[in-house]
Formats: structure tokens, sequence, C-alpha cells
């Protein structure tokens, strides 16, 4: 049993570090998840290799969830995941990574973001603080409502 | 030779037979080169493969609760696995991630070719194969 336990063992993980490697290069979304699909299934192979050498019973419950999780993963990124903008579905290279962020630099010396202080902090209470800000105290929009709906009648 | 010992031999065999499915799936998964066919190479240790394992499984352990639990997880990787496929398949075939050089039949091409005019869907958005339309209006009014 200990020569079944050392091929079967030696088979998995190989097909685990193959998977892991197509789910690394993979150029969609959708290979991705066939390769983690069979890791998967090699890690439920696993298990039941583990339980039925040593006999233990306690992590088949274990495969059941994973059966379960595959299937409802593999599902939602075909329904709602599959459609990726062309070269997104790629891991960058460093240079790459490089670049972005050189350019990200440069566009943050050019227009700092912080240039001016800003009230960052909401206010708890909008209607007893003086950051809210009504249509009506707003020369232009209070004009462009009245451009809309006519002359503000007196009463 | 008693029978524990016969099944543990044919236990043995089963797992064996198990792996080596799911080093076949790796290979394939990773050397194939369009998504259907790494589907097709990914589904044999999801089925076939883990009915033998558990199989292994069952004629080691020899124990009829066991036995239940196993069946349970086959019934539900059967249920589920053609499911998920289902869905790949079609997302990888809408968004164009199946090459057609390499297919011998595609008859569902040719069906979409053959279909006289696009069917109207006025329901709402249902996901990838059902968008919600940007000419709804236009769809409903009648024409004048």
């Amino acid at each position: 049993m200990t020569v079944v336990a050392i091929i079967c063992g030696v088979m998995l993980v190989t097909a685990a570090i193959l998977a892991l490697i197509r789910a690394e290069r993979g150029p969609s979304m959708l290979d991705r998840t066939v390769a983690l699909d069979v890791f998967v299934t090699t890690l439920v192979g696993g298990i039941v290799l583990e339980s039925a050498l040593s006999g233990r019973l306690d992590t088949l419950p274990i495969l059941i969830v994973l059966s379960l999780v595959g299937f409802v993963g593999s599902v939602t990124i075909a329904r709602f995941a599959a459609v990726e903008p062309e070269g997104e579905g790629r891991v960058r290279t460093l240079e790459e990574i490089a670049q972005e962020e050189a350019a990200r630099a440069e566009a943050d010396a050019e227009h700092p973001i912080l240039d001016e202080p800003r009230d960052l902090i909401e206010p708890k209470d909008p209607k007893g603080s003086e950051h809210t800000t009504t249509i009506g105290s707003i020369p232009q929009a209070a004009k462009a409502v009245q451009d809309i709906t006519g002359p503000k009648e007196e009463r | 030779m008693s029978w524990t010992t016969l099944a543990d031999v044919a236990a043995g065999f089963c797992l064996i037979a198990g792996s080596f499915l799911a080093l076949a799936a790796g290979v394939g998964v990773l050397r194939f080169p369009d998504l259907l066919a790494r589907m097709h190479a990914g589904t044999k240790p999801q089925v076939l493969g883990l009915i033998l394992l558990l199989t292994g499984e069952a004629l080691r352990v020899r124990n009829m609760q066991v036995l239940g639990m196993l069946v349970l997880i086959i019934v539900f990787q059967l249920l589920t696995a053609p499911v998920a496929a289902h869905m790949v398949g079609r997302a990888g075939y809408r968004t164009g991630k199946v090459r057609n050089d390499l297919l011998v039949v595609d008859e569902l091409t040719e069906d979409h070719f053959r279909a006289p005019e696009k069917p109207v869907r006025c329901e709402d958005d249902h996901g990838l194969d059902n968008p919600a339309r940007k000419d709804k209006r236009d769809v409903e009014a009648p024409p004048a």
C-alpha cells in the first residue's frame, strides 16, 4: 500500500502543479477557471488518498464542500466575469508595472491631489451644519431652477 | 488470500487509475491550445477519476455509512460538473475564446448564420447571455 501511496501522491502533486501553471499563464479568465477546477479535483483526490491510506473518515465532508464550492465558483466566473477588456487577463511584467508607477508619479507631480486643504470630514448632522448647501444658496443653480420653473412667485 | 487482501489490491488499482486521470488532466490543461480542448482535458478526473478514487476509498474502508457519503459526493459531482462546464463553454463561445480554425464541426455558428433574424428579447437584463437592450423602446414600438 505504501507503493500505491507514493505513486498516487506523485501523480496528484504533478497534476496540481501543472494546473497551477495553467492558472498562472491562462490567457483568459475562463482558462483559469478550468485550471482551478482541475486543481480542486486533485485536492479532492489527495484528501481521498489520505483517507484511504490512514483510514480516517472525518475528512469526507470536506469533499462535499469542495465539490459544491468549485461549482459555485466556476459558474459565477462564467456568468459575470467572462467579459474582460483586451489585455486585462494577464499578469503584468515588472517593467510595465514600473512604467505605470512612473507615469502615475509624474501625473501626481504635475497635478498634486492635496494642493489645497480640503474638508474631508463628513458632517454628521446635515441640517444643522454649515457644510450643506441648498439649491437656493447657489446663484447659478437658483437661476437654472428659475429658468425651468418660471419666475418665483412672491406670496 | 482472503477477500480483504483482494479488496485492498483492487482499491490500490482504482486509486492509481484515478490519480493517473488527474495527471492526464493536468498535462492536458497545460498543453492544449484553446479553451474547449482544456475543458475536455479537465473533465476527465472530475467524473471518472473521482468515481475511481472514491471506489478505491470504499473498497479500502468497507463501511456502509461511508459508502452512502461517497455516493452522495459522486451524485453532487455528476449534477454540478455538466452545469459548470456548460456555462464556461457558453461564456467562452460568446466572448470569442473558441478558436474556429481548430474546430472540425461548428454547428452553432452555422445555425447563427442560418437563423433568419435575431430573436427579439424584451426581458430584463439577465447577465451575459441576455444583456439589456439599448434600443428597447424602438423594439416595443409597432412599425408605422
